[in-house]
């Protein structure tokens, strides 16, 4: 390959992220949610099923309290300085987790490459590659990445007996000294893709969803497939005007928000995220 | 005290003796006052409690040196900074001042250049101590595996791994190369263990006419190769933060802030174990009053260069459009971190104002505080680099302003002045730290132009 052509066939070698192609970018699958805060009540049933489905470690009140928690899936809540008067309108909950970036600041930073793009759109975490120096989540808008400082499953009693018992056998128990987050829970979503693929289909709308949409008692996490325009995700997404590879969206050029309540967190980041958040209605007169 | 500012008190006294330079310096290889085993062992306690500290967090686990999220960072990154900014002085005096022809630096380069070399590998130990498994490190080093598992090329760490890797082999030859004739010298006047140390170490040195113009040619191609090198690794060490996303990195001016910063510290801890050698060793001859006086103007100049690049920064962030990165800076000045900030900001630009003063310059005394605060200083710019961005980032649910580092953070940082303290003495009383062979040459330089001046 001669200098010459590299640079005559540019476009070929670079790789805009996400294209604007969704189609191209993720032919099959591309994993996204949609958020009601609306609908959210903060009631915390996602955290708890989070922690059930991930063998996630439960650190105990003093390191709670030092900011060493482990939640994956964590719920916001934020008391709205205007509503000082009101405080029987409540808090508002923001549910907050891995915001799956099509252009993750954590995965160019990673010395060793443990946190990668996945075919499927999805920001993965490896963790026996990941050798902890922490720059993903140094780098991490959200601060949604959850480092090992003790040794959870050794050294610590993260699951006193018999807890262990009810640990999840499809997924690992994480050592000391590596990042985790949360995957969508990949272990679902593979074990779905893999059986729909052994039945030569594609997986079907509803048919895999991660802990926390499955537990969301008012239906707030709403999970799908991006890239079949048919699933509820994917119209969600149409029907707030939110497009994936954009850092601006067309509707907030208007002034009215296009008159839908779609938005995605720290969007001019440019970090392309895949969780599309819908706005709370308050009742100003209440 | 004798007064330098009159522009008569030479660098270095012309009548000093050939034989009178070799056992001065010989000397402070065998007799040193009871200062340095005082230092000594004050370095080797620091030292034992880095150890304890990274033994005891090795196995539990970096939880108990107080990290947090969003506090992933803490002063492990800050004191690596710091370490490699000091590794900047050597290669200014050695290599830079080689080229301009400033013969002052002769007495002084040989420790500065060792300052280098040990600065180096004491901030190559942050990087090993703070990674979350350390046993692990070989992954981020781009060796062939059989599973084609390659670091990522575009991570500034990995970039920092190879820069760093880089600087201190060539740093590690240039000194080696540098003192090979001193070695010679040694070897010549050694007798037991220490004449096979020297005899390997000097190469079979003769100071036969081919064996100076070899050297000459080698030292200079290092010291070439060197001065690119050194800017480019604290470039890049910058570029771990200028290429993040975050507030308070993510800016343009950092790589030179850096260098200028690097090249600030490194001076200031020149200025330090310039008096700390000159009393230990009775260097008082070679490590003149009027050397000093020229090492606190060069301070001077980059202190300035310092202030400028950052008061460049804060302007910028000021007058930009970023309102997180403005948010953050009102927040490192009036928030739990603006004793720190405010510290740096004074120890940075307005100490160095003092050097200004002929007396300060003239004093040793005055001279020690003076480095010591700058070199405060440059250790609290780090910090404020570091920390505050991870109090005060992008996303208000995880800001923490009341994270404070713990105790074995703090061990392990004075412990890294203990390692370097160790590694420094050692290498002062096993390697001669004034270069025997260039002062001679300066004074045969001055006692040559002295007589051109009589005859003309």
């Amino acid at each position: 390959m001669s200098i010459t052509r590299m640079f005559r066939d540019w476009d070929k070698y670079r790789k805009a992220s996400p294209s604007g192609d969704l189609e191209k970018d993720h032919p099959d699958y591309k994993w996204a949610m949609a958020i009601d805060l609306d609908i959210c009540t903060g009631c915390n049933a996602c955290v708890v099923a989070c922690y059930a489905e991930n063998n996630v470690p439960t650190v105990g009140k003093d390191r709670f309290e030092h900011g060493q928690t482990m939640h994956w899936l964590r719920i916001e809540r934020y008391w709205n300085e205007a509503d000082a008067e009101t405080p029987h309108r409540g808090a508002q909950f923001m549910p907050m987790m891995c915001q799956q970036c099509a252009a993750a600041p954590c995965e160019t930073v990673c010395p060793v490459g443990a946190t990668n793009q996945t075919p499927d759109g999805l920001n993965s975490q490896v963790y026996n590659r990941c050798i902890g120096s922490r720059y993903c989540s140094a780098n991490c808008p959200y601060k949604v990445r959850y480092f090992n400082w003790y040794d959870y499953p050794e050294q610590e009693v993260a699951w006193p007996e018999p807890l262990p018992m009810q640990l999840n056998p499809d997924l690992t128990v994480r050592s000391k000294g590596i990042m985790e987050k949360c995957t969508f829970c990949i272990q679902r979503l593979r074990a779905a893709q893999s059986t729909a693929r052994t039945e030569g289909r594609l997986v079907r709308d509803g048919e895999v969803l991660p802990a926390c949409a499955q537990s969301c008692p008012s239906g707030a996490i709403v999970f799908g497939n991006l890239a079949d325009p048919y699933s509820q995700v994917a119209k969600l997404w149409r029907q707030q005007q939110v497009e994936l590879h954009k850092d601006k969206q067309d509707k907030d050029k208007t002034g009215d928000n296009g008159g839908v309540r779609g938005y995605r967190i720290l969007e001019e980041l440019r970090a392309y995220p895949s969780v599309l958040y819908l706005e709370r209605v308050r009742d100003t007169k209440a | 005290m004798p007064d330098f500012t009159k522009g008569e008190e030479k660098d270095i006294r012309d009548t000093i003796a050939w034989a009178q330079i070799n056992g001065d310096v010989l000397r402070s290889l065998s007799k040193p006052r009871f200062a340095f085993w005082a230092l000594f062992t004050f370095a080797l306690c620091l030292f034992s409690i880095g150890v304890a500290c990274e033994v005891y967090q090795w196995r539990r686990g970096l939880g108990v040196a107080n990290f947090d999220n969003p506090h992933v960072w803490g002063l492990y990154i800050s004191t690596f900074i710091f370490w490699i900014g000091m590794s900047h002085s050597g290669t200014l005096l050695s290599a830079i001042l080689h080229i301009i022809h400033a013969d002052w630096r002769k007495p002084i380069y040989r420790f500065a250049e060792a300052m280098t070399t040990f600065s180096l590998m004491t901030a190559g130990l942050f990087v090993l101590i703070h990674l979350g498994r350390l046993w692990k490190f070989y992954y981020s080093l781009p060796y062939p595996s059989e599973r084609m598992l390659w670091p990522n090329f575009q991570s500034p760490l990995l970039w920092d791994a190879i820069a760093i890797f880089t600087y201190l082999t060539s740093s590690i030859l240039f000194l080696y190369v540098g003192a090979i004739p001193d070695f010679a010298i040694c070897r010549d006047n050694a007798t037991g263990w220490r004449k096979h140390f020297y005899s390997m170490l000097s190469l079979g040195w003769m100071g036969t006419d081919r064996q100076w113009r070899s050297f000459r040619v080698t030292y200079l191609t290092i010291a070439c190769f060197l001065i690119p090198l050194a800017v480019s690794v604290h470039s890049i060490v910058a570029s771990d933060f200028a290429m993040s996303q975050q507030p308070g990195w993510h800016v343009t001016s950092f790589p030179p802030y850096f260098v200028a910063g690097a090249l600030y510290s490194g001076c200031a801890a020149i200025i330090t174990l310039f008096i700390v050698l000159r009393y230990t060793f009775r260097f008082e001859e070679y490590m003149t009053m009027p050397i000093l006086d020229k090492v606190g103007r060069l301070t001077f100049a980059i202190a300035m260069v310092w202030t400028y690049l950052n008061f460049v920064e804060y302007a910028s962030v000021w007058y930009g459009d970023d309102m997180y990165a403005k948010d953050l800076l009102i927040q490192k000045a009036t928030g739990p971190y603006s004793p720190f900030w405010w510290g740096m900001n004074f120890c940075g630009s307005v100490v160095p104002l003092l050097l200004l003063s002929k007396s300060v310059r003239g004093s040793p005394t005055a001279m020690m505080i003076v480095s010591l605060l700058l070199n405060l200083g440059m250790w609290l710019e780090r910090w404020m680099i570091v920390a505050p961005t991870f109090s005060h980032g992008y996303y208000p649910w995880t800001m923490d302003h009341d994270q404070w580092p713990g105790f074995v953070q703090w061990g392990i940082v004075l412990g890294s002045f203990g390692w370097f303290g160790l590694l420094f003495m050692l290498f002062c009383k096993l390697v001669p730290s004034v270069s025997m062979y260039e002062v001679k040459e300066m004074v045969y330089h001055r006692t040559l132009a002295q007589r051109h001046a009589r005859e003309a």
